[in-house]
């Protein structure tokens, strides 16, 4: 190895493999018997618990935590998986200190919200490798089409699979999981999880997953309508959207292409990454560019984002994350050029204001060194089918999920309503399988 | 500062705090480091007769009950009186009370419910230089199917031969210490007066099974896979240890003896609680086996700062002080009328107050959509479940409702007389008013 943080340019392998692995491992390590005991007796069994309102999928958390600790984290774990079939991964990746933990009354009596993540974690973990808790129910002779093996399809596709319902699975990618498995942070999903974590929920059977199968593509929707008895849509947001600036230069690229690279990478130590690296943007892509750039060598990583601190999508904890990490973030910047003949070698960046209530760009400039950029302005639905109607950019779906087109249904971050977290996918793949079951059973 | 020498008997310790009969006071290694860890007292873990000593299980002796972060609560033994020759302990205790004149040294004594047996050993236990004797009749396993024990102590008449047959073999002080193990802990404790004895101590250990090993089907501990009861202690035991000692100290018939209190003492609060109850002195085991013995120092502490705060000057100041508000349920006053209070500022808003009260009380708990919960004082009868669940103390309190004012459950006023049900005129047997 002889490249190191300091080198110029966009190189692999700036940091030796042991520190990558150690720089990629769990970002919280699991939770050991004895921790988890300590950690479950702080919760107080809250009568119609705060946490579990504040959960989108509704788990039972007072329930499952008293499970854990009289010593039954299996039953536990099928608390969870009951609402959420996710559970697993949702442990990892929910932002808990904006949702359960946040509601968590320890935050009023002490600050300290019962360990609600990792305890979900401490009884998931312990199903994976068990034989998997559901049966499914007779066949009901229905087939149902699930476009995208993300959180929201692979949710609805094992909830209508254990309703009797035959369940095909299409996905543009070469491997089911969706986000799970090509866009959250590397160490949030350690171990291959994601991949695991399908294989398991697959095992109540009934499903079939196509894989290279994208929507206009391979498959038309018109042509699922025709072969199967009910369609979910859950494709997620593939576009990317576009920051309009240096596209011509080498080192500026997408977020999102960036994550997706390293989470399928074998070797840390192959992925290319700047000295100096600026990410555009203020949600939990943007931080989860800037940091796992950081863990990956670069000397530098500024994120910039366009409005106050308070705006940012990232919540408090992630911001505090990349912090740590060594990531600085500049607010109230917006990106107006780039510098570089060929290769990128800087990003200026314009003062923002809010005036009467507008963003205003304004004429104060500096230029930032980087020889790379990530834009992580957000994602877009690309390919919607022209048969379903469209709001804001996304499908509009009703309390139900249904679209406007008959038989369609759709959820995760290409429908309307939903906060793009995973966790919101998984109920409205859930909740849309069970109205589908409710439409086709209702018709028998 | 508070001055915690304590007599007891005419046993002058420098504090009330002495360690019960029991493994910790088993050996004079034990005993020196309790001495200098600041113990007032020690009781010798209980002497046998002279010959080959008792032998103890070679598995597990402890049973436990844990509370949250698996906080000790409960512990039960299977333990015997000392497996060691009486030579070595006689030996050991001279030495030990000779290194420390200060301290209060009690030999407590078990041997065979025979005149001469007693009579024999305690002059030969008294030259060892000790305070005085403990009479062992309330070990309630091993020792019991031998006739010892709380064989003795279930039986009134033997509490009072013995203690009788003990006064007359020494001048020394003689405190019975008493079992739970029994249906009204006044026939013993009597008994114990009528044989002369100088005081009682409880409580010894509660016959108990403390869990079950759900794989091999036999109580724990378990030995060989079987299983018998033991004796429970620790904090678990407090609440029947402390009324028993308030009936002994409120009862006309043994009034003013002396009372060396027993029963899951790990605080300075909870010996506090022994003494106003009228304990003069206390013991404590299962703290010091769960935290060694450096816990008397937090008593120590705690209790000289409470006596100031009051301004107890010496432990005879409050010793007893709670006795006369020990009362029988008929005599309890049925005019005063409290309700609960909810500190809004204090709640966390963990509805466990709303499932107690909605699920299994009065149903007199409201709770609002964004979780503020209030008290309905037309619903409230002051149980105190709610108050006794919040895991905020002293979120919720019970506030009297002052004479005059409207009960909003009755509502009627509140009455400003004291009325009991031995008045009352739903009481069948009620006396007429005068």
């Amino acid at each position: 190895m002889t490249t190191t943080p300091r080198e110029n340019g966009i190189a692999a392998g700036r940091l030796a493999g042991p520190v990558l692995q150690e720089n990629f491992c769990d970002l919280h390590a699991p939770l050991d018997a004895h921790e988890a005991k300590v950690a479950a007796d702080r919760c107080y069994f809250c009568h119609d618990a705060p946490c579990m309102t504040a959960c989108p999928t509704s788990i039972d958390i007072p329930l499952f935590i008293r499970q854990i600790s009289t010593g039954t984290a299996e039953a536990a774990a099928k608390t969870i998986f009951t609402q959420n079939i996710l559970g697993g991964m949702c442990a990892r990746v929910c932002p808990t200190e904006t949702l359960c933990e946040e509601a968590c009354v320890r935050n009023t009596a002490e600050g300290q919200p019962v360990e609600i993540g990792q305890l979900q974690r401490y009884a998931t973990d312990r199903m994976l490798d068990r034989a998997h808790p559901f049966a499914r129910a007779e066949e009901t002779g229905f087939s149902v089409a699930v476009v995208g093996a993300g959180p929201a399809g692979l949710s609805a596709a094992h909830r209508l699979a254990m309703l009797g319902h035959q369940v095909v699975v299409f996905d543009a990618r070469p491997k089911a999981g969706g986000l799970n498995e090509y866009g959250i942070a590397a160490y949030k999903s350690t171990d291959g999880f994601a991949q695991k974590e399908v294989a398991w929920l697959l095992e109540i059977g009934g499903i079939e997953v196509r894989n290279g199968q994208k929507l206009g593509d391979q498959i038309t929707l018109d042509g699922l309508r025709e072969d199967f008895d009910a369609v979910f849509l859950g494709m997620g947001l593939a576009g990317v959207n576009a920051l309009g600036l240096g596209e011509d230069k080498s080192g500026v690229m997408n977020a999102v292409d960036f994550i997706a690279g390293l989470r399928q990478a074998s070797d840390l130590g192959s992925v290319p990454v700047g000295r100096r690296v600026v990410v555009i943007g203020g949600g939990m892509t943007a931080i989860d560019a800037g940091v796992q750039a950081k863990l990956l060598g670069a000397e530098e990583v500024t994120i910039a984002y366009r409005r106050g601190q308070q705006a940012m999508a990232a919540s408090e904890f992630e911001q505090d994350l990349a912090k740590a990490s060594g990531v600085r973030i500049l607010c109230n910047v917006a990106p107006v050029g780039v510098t570089g003949n060929g290769s990128l070698t800087g990003v200026t960046l314009a003062y923002t204001d809010t005036q009467n209530g507008k963003l205003v760009v304004t004429d104060e400039t500096f230029t930032l060194p980087a020889d790379q950029l990530f834009s992580a302005i957000g994602q877009s639905l690309s390919g919607a089918p022209e048969a379903v109607t469209l709001e804001g950019g996304k499908i509009k779906v009703d309390e139900n999920g249904h679209t406007s087109a008959k038989g369609v249904w759709a959820g995760g971050d290409c429908a309307t309503g939903g906060d793009d977290l995973t966790v919101t996918a998984v109920a409205e793949g859930r909740d849309a399988a069970m109205n589908i079951h409710t439409v086709l059973m209702g018709g028998k | 500062m508070a001055d915690l020498t304590t007599t007891f008997l005419g046993i002058t310790s420098p504090n009330p705090f002495w360690l019960a009969s029991a493994p910790p006071t088993d050996k004079e290694y034990n005993v020196r480091r309790a001495f200098e860890a600041g113990w007032g007292g020690v009781v010798w873990k209980t002497l046998g007769t002279e010959g080959p000593p008792v032998v103890n299980v070679n598995g597990p002796r402890y049973g436990a009950i844990h509370g949250a972060d698996r906080r000790l609560l409960g512990l039960n033994n299977i333990e015997l009186i000392t497996d060691r020759p009486l030579e070595v302990n006689l030996e050991e205790m001279t030495r030990v009370k000779k290194d420390y004149p200060d301290r209060a040294l009690i030999a407590s004594v078990m041997v065979p419910c025979e005149e001469k047996a007693w009579k024999d050993i305690l002059p030969r236990i008294a030259e060892t230089g000790c305070d005085g004797f403990e009479l062992n009749f309330g070990c309630p396993h091993g020792m019991a199917e031998r006739g010892m024990g709380s064989a003795v102590g279930q039986v009134p008449e033997y509490i009072e031969m013995v203690a009788r047959w003990c006064k007359e073999a020494t001048d020394l002080p003689v405190i019975v210490k008493l079992t739970p193990n029994i249906t009204n802990i006044l026939y013993p404790a009597e008994a114990a007066k009528r044989g002369g004895a100088d005081a009682v101590s409880l409580i010894n250990t509660i016959n108990s099974i403390t869990s079950v090993n759900l794989d091999s089907m036999a109580p724990e501990p378990t030995i060989d896979g079987k299983g018998t009861h033991g004796g429970y202690c620790g904090p678990a035991v407090k609440p029947i240890a402390l009324n028993m000692v308030a009936e002994i100290a409120r009862n006309p018939a043994t009034h003013g003896l002396p009372i060396s209190g027993i029963g899951g003492i790990t605080t300075w609060r909870d010996a506090a609680e022994y003494m106003v109850l009228g304990a003069g002195n206390v013991q404590v085991c299962t703290a010091a086996m769960t935290y060694g013995f450096k816990v008397v120092q937090e008593m120590i502490s705690g209790l000289s700062q409470w006596m100031d705060e009051k301004g107890y000057t010496k432990t005879s100041d409050f010793i007893g002080s709670a006795v006369p508000n020990v009362t029988d349920w008929q005599y309890l006053n049925l005019n005063y009328v409290a309700k609960a209070r909810i500190s809004q500022d204090d709640c966390i808003k963990c509805g466990r107050c709303y499932a107690a009260c909605e699920d299994t009380s009065h149903q007199a708990i409201s709770m609002s959509a964004d979780r503020v919960f209030e008290v309905k004082d037309d619903e409230c009868v002051a149980c105190n479940l709610c108050v006794n669940v919040c895991p905020v103390e002293n979120c919720i309190t019970m506030e009297q409702v002052p004479a005059g004012q409207m009960d909003e459950r009755t509502g009627k006023p509140v009455p400003a007389d004291y009325g009991n049900w031995t008045t009352h005129p739903n009481n069948p047997m009620a006396t007429a008013a005068e």
